[in-house]
Parts: structure tokens; C-alpha cells; sequence
């Protein structure tokens, strides 16, 4: 007999009340039982809709209309009541912090059977064996704002397998870890779909960590349409993602500019499986082929933190940190989250007061300055658009810092006329806030500030949550702000690729300490700092193992330069 | 602001005690202070109330704060009272005994004082049974708790999600308002009010969507995990009463019945009268 499917999609569509247009479009999949699955597709693609109809929230809590036909566990979703449907799929969402609505991590664990009139004491023996088999024994108790983003997505994972749900469905479970709790996370999820036969559904952009451990398919989406279900080799080995912007893993760019010709057979989905052996003199041939030409960092210091020490109460954030930043350099601070990060930029920006040691603006102590006189010499762009933005109208909103200066009119007007030029904002001149997507809205917020004139610029997580292109436009956009005008950047990431791609050098805090402070690609190549700052090496470094080259370092440097090469030629 | 009560953890009678039972008792005892003017049982609660503080074991000093904010409102309220009405402690009683004249209508006699000496004994007495029942039960046992003695569970657990999530938001807020200060706005005092309250509604502006969306979230977590799937829930922090909380129930019930017998029977109103 012919096994029932998990998920059945036959010439599905479906088009939100809201819209003109359908979000899905006839779209055909058949996930089997015990299959773990990717989703991949840029934003807007469609993805988080298809996970949205599986679990049911289509339709019951998004209406629309709905064409074709949809099977869940052989039921169909849109006749059941979503608690029904609770039973047999499990959603992990990508927003950790929303979907923790226990006050302590157990609570959260056993909310839906609390919901099903499970007896306390029932709770209780269910909870432990959850907590076990996710990791989190020894925090069961504490409330959410005392674990990491790690721990909330586990016990979201808690949540769901309490249930014993047969369907396991994780919409963006990277977005908000760091790379090493990422990469916990994607071994956490493989070991439970190898112990337990569920069937695993994955939806996220970030292939290369995902791939960190196997899947059986990759499904890509675009426009709301499927236009590809293959094995993750062939789906490697093809040109797709560069057609519909996505990233490959760096490991296969790395071979690409080698020459070297990726087929399915060199088995290239996972750094774990790629046949690199046979390909080896290609890659130290191309290594060895061009000097590597990485510009140095000149000029004065604009930015020097000297001994700087901060606590609260009694618990240390920062432990006398020093650094110094040279006008015009391009830089990133990273770590896990509550290494500090955030705590030094609200420090140097004057958000939080009464810390010990120095912070020195060209050379002059800024202890001193208020929030507002710090602003016209280090400008502070918040990761989520919206939490800056107050007024309807760009012009406005761009205006306002210059408003509040008490600037007058005619010098307000041609300054932000000159921003929004700077911005590629100007033909939105007249537009709403409202209508701007989200990567158009993040450049209204960086130009709210540039049009202070700051000298430095402080983004946090300024590419969370972007898809490739997004990603690429908002970082091509910073990278021309530093070489043009010459604005210092500092950005506070996660991100390992914008580390590479886009910063000579990084610092690493971990627990309150600078634990680094040197090239970027130094520090995604150096297994002792990788561990400590949460990070994971980059793939490039494994290469450069596995064939030899002593110095790891030295073949991101020459990945580097040729990329910077690349976009010189362009 | 990390957690909005300070929950204090420790082995004492009262953190024993199952947040139903408490809660019971808190509400008890408020209600016997409400219904009587009569100093002899607000006496009977305040010596309760001492009493259970020391069974606690919370230290007064850790409560400063809170306390000097007590006082200055009941000190506040003593002081209007007199202001408002320096007359009705006379017309309450019947009598009239002059302590001493500020001016003809600012007259202190005695009746006005005892009246506003038990007003300050009602305050006195019920207080500190609010902050121990917010001192020693665990944040989570409140919501089970109201729903335990009759409210629905979803108005219990709206309790939950507001104690979950006030931190965030305040956090939410804080940095909302930094980010806009270095652009300039001015929110000290150097502002004027009319401005900064102005200012303020601008801040909660993108507060509100980004709380809109979170709400968003929050509620389809609840309804992928099946809230609301039926008319009972049942509750992770709850607790079996033991024999103390069905003697805590028991023992403060009976002093409100007391206080009622005390009302009807002997005092034949609210008051109590020793002027005559």
C-alpha cells in the first residue's frame, strides 16, 4: 500500500483577502513522512505563506481564498480547528521572543498542554522529559529575559514536541542566533528528525547553514511559485540560485573562481561531502596566481575607547575595554548576545551612563556630552526601521533632527534634498513612509542620521532578517557612504559573511572582554576565538585545510581580494 | 526594571502558602478593613498583619523605597482630609471636643482626629497584606489563582502575558527613546511640559506598531498551541492546598464574618462610637 503523504499540495492557490494578487500560485508538493525538507526563496517569495497554509493559521487566522487542494497528515487543514490540527504539526516561529508567552521556560513548555487539560502532576513528568531531550534541564525555571535567544528557540522546540506532533515545521530558525547557536540549532533539529522519524520542513534563506547537516530536498520558491524541487547536489550543482538571488555556500563561490566546474557528482550540498581531493591543484593554482591586495586603514583616530569598564549593580558588561578606530574604516563588532556588544555602542552613543575609563571622540574625552551633542559626531542606526521612524512623510522624517536643531528652513530643505540624493531616496520624495518596503524604510532611518552629519555611524544588525539581495543593496549602499564621503562605519552583527565580505577588521567581544581585535579574516579562521565569540569558521577555512595551505587566513585573504577585485571590474 | 514585582524566594510559612490561599487571604482581609470604622478589628488586623510579616521574614529595609512612597501619600491624604472637611469627624460622632482652633473653619477636635486615625489604620492594616501577597507569591501562580476562585482563564492569563511582556516593551521603550534623543529631541526638564508630553505621544508612535506586530505574534503562538481549545485550562503552578492554607482560608474568612457580626450586631453600623 501506497504511504499517505505528510503534506499534500495539488494545484494550490491562494490569494489573501487584502491583495489583488495570489501569494501562491498552483503549486504542487508532496512532502512524505519522515522526509526532512528545505524551503528556500527570497523574500516576498511566497515561503512563509506555504508554511503559514500547512499549519493551518491560512485560514483560520489569515483569511483568503483558497483554490486546489491541501492535505495535512491526510486531513484537510481548512476543515479542522487549528487545535486540532496542533496535534499533528508543530510550528517553531522565527520571532523567539513572541512566541515565549510562559513566564518561565517550563511554563512555555507545557502551554498547550495546559490548553489540552493535562493534570498538573502529568505536567510536570512531561515537562522533565521535554526539557531532557531538548537541553535546557538546568534553566527550567528562569524567566525569559535570563536565557539566550538559543534557549528560547529550544524551548519553542520544547513547546511543540510535548506534543508528540508527527510534522515538525521551523520558519526561520536562524534569523535571530549567532553562528554557533545556529549550528547547535541545525544539529538539534537533525538529531530529533534521525531519533524520531518525524517529518522536518525547514523554511530559511541561509542555505549554508542550514546545510551544515543533511536534507533529503530542497524546494525553491519564487514569486509564489515552485520553480524548483530537486536533491540538494543537483539544486547545487545549477545555476538556480544565482538566477533568483540567492546565496550559495561561499565554499562553492570559492571553487567557482578556481574554475573549477561544480556537478552533482562531486557530491557539493555539504562542506562535509564536496569532493575537493581531485580538485586540489585548481584551487592552489588560482591561490597562488595573484598577490593579494587588501588596502590598509589610514589616518587619524576618530574613535578611542580606553579602560572602559560598566556594570550594572554588581554584574560586569564590559571589562576595561580598549580600542581605537581610524577615521573612515569600515569595522564590525560581533559576539554572542550579552558578550556587551550592544551595551559599548549605547555606551559611546551616551545611552547609558556611568561607566569607568575613557571614551574619546578625535582625541577629546566624551563623558561629558549629552545624548544629543554625542549624535553630531556618532550617529546610531536601531536594527528594526520602525522603532525610528515617527513621521508619515520621508521628507519629514529625514527633517527632523535638523527641526529639532532649530535649523532654518531654507538650509533644512537643502540638506535633505542632498541626502536623499546621497540615499537614492529622491524619486520617493513626495511618497508616505507607509508605502517604502523594508530595506527602502532601514535607508530613510540611515538617512534621518547622515543628515546630522555624524562622523561615525553605528548600525546594529543592520542586514537581520534580509534576503541576498536586500542584504547586498543595503551593504553596497554602507560600503559607498564609507568610501565616498569618508563616514566611519561600525556594524554590530552576527553575520559572518558581512564580516568577510565587508570589513577589514573585526572585534570580538565574549562575557564582557575583548577577546579580539584584528583582521576579520583572522578572526573566522582562528578555532580559539571562533569558539569563544560564539562564531563558526568560515568554509574557506576547512579548504584551505583539508588541501594543505599552512596559513588558513591567507586563502580568505586571497577570497577576499578577488571578490573586491570583481566588484572593481564591474 | 528586570521583573515588574520583586518576587523574593525563600522558606517561610506564608511563600508556602499555595497563591490561591493567599490571595484569598489578602482579599479577606481587605475587605474586613473596608467594611468597618471600627478600630478594635482594624487593631485585630494590624496585629495580623505584623505578625505575618515577621513569619515572612522580608526585612523592612528592603522595602524602603516603597514605604517612603506610602507614607508621603497617606500623609498626603491626612493632611487634604483635614483640608477638605475639618467638620466631619464632629458630624460622624455627635459630639464636638476642641483640641485646638488654626482658624475658625481649621478647628482640630478630637473627633476628627480619631476619625482620621482610623483612616490611617485602614491603610496601615491592609498594605502590608498587599505587598506580601505580591512579595511571596510567585508571578506565575497569580494567574492560576484568579482563575481558581471563579475568574476566566483567558482574563487570568491576559494577567500572564502582561507580567511576560511589560519588560520588553519597557526596554522596547528605553532605546525608542534614546535613538530619538540623539536626534535632537529634548526630553529633560529643560523642555516644557506642553512640548514634551507632545513629544512623549511621537515616541509611543512606533512603540504601538511594533507592539501591534507583536501582539500579532504572540497570538499565533497561543492559537498554533491551542489556547483557548477549551472552557477549562489546567495550570503548570498550582498547587494542592495543604492543611495551613485550608486553616489561612478558614481562619481569615471567619475574622470577615467577625467583622460583619461586629458591624451588625454590636456596632449597628460602620462605626464605631466612643464618644458617647
Amino acid at each position: 500500500m501506497k504511504q499517505e503523504p505528510a503534506v499534500g499540495f495539488s494545484d494550490f492557490t491562494f490569494k489573501y483577502f487584502a491583495q489583488s494578487k495570489p501569494t501562491l500560485k498552483n503549486i504542487n508538493l508532496t512532502i512524505n513522512k519522515g522526509e526532512k525538507i528545505l524551503i528556500i526563496g527570497p523574500s516576498g517569495s511566497g515561503k512563509s505563506t506555504l508554511g503559514n497554509c500547512i499549519n493551518g493559521l491560512i485560514p483560520h487566522s489569515y483569511k483568503g481564498k483558497i483554490e486546489g487542494s491541501l492535505l495535512v497528515a491526510g486531513k484537510n487543514p481548512s476543515a479542522l480547528k487549528i487545535s486540532d490540527l496542533s496535534k499533528s504539526i508543530g510550528t517553531v516561529l522565527q520571532d523567539t521572543d513572541g512566541q515565549f508567552v510562559g513566564l518561565s521556560v517550563v511554563e512555555d513548555i507545557v502551554f498547550a498542554l495546559e490548553n489540552d487539560l493535562v493534570p498538573t502532576p502529568e505536567l510536570k513528568r512531561r515537562a522533565a522529559e521535554v526539557a531532557e531531550l531538548v537541553g535546557l534541564g538546568s534553566v527550567l525555571k528562569n524567566s525569559p529575559q535570563e536565557v539566550s535567544g538559543g534557549q528560547k528557540q529550544r524551548t519553542s522546540l520544547g513547546g511543540v514536541l510535548v506534543d508528540d506532533v508527527d510534522i515538525l515545521l521551523f520558519d526561520e530558525p536562524l534569523a535571530n542566533l549567532d553562528p554557533a547557536t545556529g549550528k547547535k540549532a541545525m544539529e538539534l533539529i537533525d538529531d530529533i528528525h534521525r531519533k524520531s522519524g518525524k517529518t522536518v520542513i525547514i523554511i530559511e534563506h541561509r542555505i549554508e547553514d542550514v546545510l551544515h547537516r543533511d536534507v533529503d530536498r530542497i524546494v525553491l520558491m519564487h514569486e509564489g511559485e515552485i520553480v524548483a524541487d530537486m536533491a540538494p547536489h543537483d539544486m547545487i550543482a545549477s545555476d538556480l540560485f544565482f538566477r533568483f538571488g540567492i546565496r550559495e555556500p561561499l565554499y562553492v563561490t570559492l571553487l567557482k573562481y578556481a574554475g573549477i566546474n561544480i556537478t552533482p557528482e562531486m557530491n557539493p550540498a555539504y562542506m562535509s561531502s564536496i569532493d575537493i581531493d581531485s580538485h586540489k591543484e585548481e584551487i592552489l593554482r588560482w591561490y597562488r596566481a595573484e598577490e593579494i591586495d587588501l588596502p590598509e586603514a589610514k589616518g587619524d583616530e576618530t574613535l578611542g575607547v580606553k579602560n572602559l569598564t560598566f556594570a550594572y549593580t554588581s554584574r560586569k558588561i564590559l571589562k576595561d575595554i580598549n580600542f581605537s578606530i581610524k577615521k573612515g574604516e569600515m569595522l564590525a563588532i560581533v559576539g554572542r548576545n550579552g558578550a556587551g556588544k550592544s551595551t559599548l555602542s549605547k555606551l559611546i552613543c551616551g545611552f547609558e551612563k556611568g561607566h569607568s575609563g575613557e571614551i574619546l571622540f578625535n582625541g577629546e574625552n566624551a563623558g561629558s556630552r549629552s545624548i544629543a551633542e554625542r549624535a553630531t559626531v556618532v550617529g546610531y542606526v536601531m536594527q528594526n526601521p520602525n522603532h525610528m521612524i515617527t513621521e508619515h512623510r520621508i521628507f519629514d522624517e529625514i527633517a527632523l533632527g535638523l527641526r529639532l536643531r532649530g535649523i532654518g528652513d531654507e538650509e533644512i530643505a537643502e540638506r535633505v534634498e542632498k541626502t536623499m540624493r546621497i540615499c537614492g531616496l529622491e524619486r520617493f520624495m513626495k511618497w508616505p513612509i507607509s508605502a517604502l518596503s523594508y530595506g527602502q524604510k532601514k535607508r530613510v532611518t540611515i538617512a534621518s542620521i547622515l543628515v546630522l552629519e555624524p562622523e561615525i555611524l553605528i548600525l546594529d544588525e543592520p542586514t537581520a532578517g534580509q534576503d541576498y539581495r536586500h542584504y547586498t543593496e543595503i551593504m553596497e549602499f554602507l560600503k559607498e557612504l564609507n568610501r565616498e564621503l569618508g563616514i566611519t562605519i561600525i556594524l554590530i552583527t552576527h553575520d559572518m559573511h558581512l564580516m568577510m565580505e565587508y570589513t577589514k577588521r573585526s572585534i570580538v567581544l565574549s562575557e564582557g572582554e575583548l577577546i579580539a581585535d584584528t583582521d576579520s579574516s583572522d578572526v573566522l579562521t582562528n578555532v580559539d576565538i571562533v569558539e569563544k565569540g560564539s562564531l563558526k569558521e568560515t568554509s574557506i577555512y576547512h579548504i584551505a585545510r583539508h588541501i594543505g595551505i599552512e596559513n588558513p587566513k591567507s586563502l580568505v585573504d586571497r577570497f577576499i581580494s578577488h571578490e573586491a577585485s570583481l566588484r572593481r571590474d564591474k | 526594571m528586570k521583573k515588574l514585582f520583586n518576587y523574593n524566594e525563600a522558606d517561610s510559612f506564608v511563600h508556602n502558602l499555595c497563591g490561591v490561599s493567599k490571595l484569598i487571604g489578602f482579599l479577606a482581609m481587605t475587605f474586613t478593613v473596608m467594611l468597618t470604622f471600627d478600630v478594635r478589628v482594624i487593631g485585630v488586623v494590624m496585629v495580623l498583619a505584623v505578625l505575618t510579616f515577621r513569619v515572612s521574614g522580608i526585612k523592612l529595609r528592603d522595602l524602603k523605597v516603597v514605604l517612603y512612597y506610602i507614607s508621603f501619600f497617606v500623609t498626603l491624604n491626612f493632611i487634604m482630609t483635614f483640608i477638605f472637611d475639618p467638620g466631619y469627624g464632629v458630624r460622624l460622632y455627635g459630639t464636638e471636643h476642641v483640641l485646638f482652633a488654626i482658624t475658625e473653619r481649621y478647628t482640630m477636635t478630637e473627633e476628627q482626629l480619631f476619625y482620621q486615625l482610623t483612616k490611617i489604620s485602614k491603610y496601615a492594616a491592609t498594605i502590608p497584606f498587599g505587598l506580601l501577597f505580591f512579595l511571596t507569591t510567585h508571578p506565575s501562580e497569580f494567574a492560576a489563582s484568579m482563575n481558581r476562585i471563579g475568574l476566566h482563564y483567558k482574563v487570568a492569563y491576559t494577567v500572564s502575558l502582561t507580567l511576560r511582556y511589560l519588560p520588553d516593551i519597557y526596554s522596547e521603550y528605553q532605546i525608542i527613546s534614546k535613538a530619538q534623543q540623539a536626534r535632537g529631541l529634548e526630553m529633560s526638564k529643560k523642555q516644557k511640559l506642553g512640548k514634551r508630553i507632545k513629544e512623549y505621544f511621537k515616541m509611543i508612535f512606533p512603540l504601538i506598531m511594533s507592539s501591534l506586530d507583536r501582539i500579532n505574534n504572540i497570538s499565533d503562538a497561543m492559537d498554533l498551541r491551542g489556547f483557548a481549545k477549551h472552557n477549562k485550562r489546567t495550570w503548570y503552578h498550582t498547587r494542592k492546598l495543604s492543611r495551613d492554607d485550608i486553616m489561612v482560608i478558614i481562619f481569615t474568612v471567619t475574622i470577615f464574618a467577625g467583622s460583619v457580626a461586629v458591624t451588625i450586631f454590636i456596632n449597628h453600623g460602620r462605626f464605631w462610637n466612643p464618644f458617647i
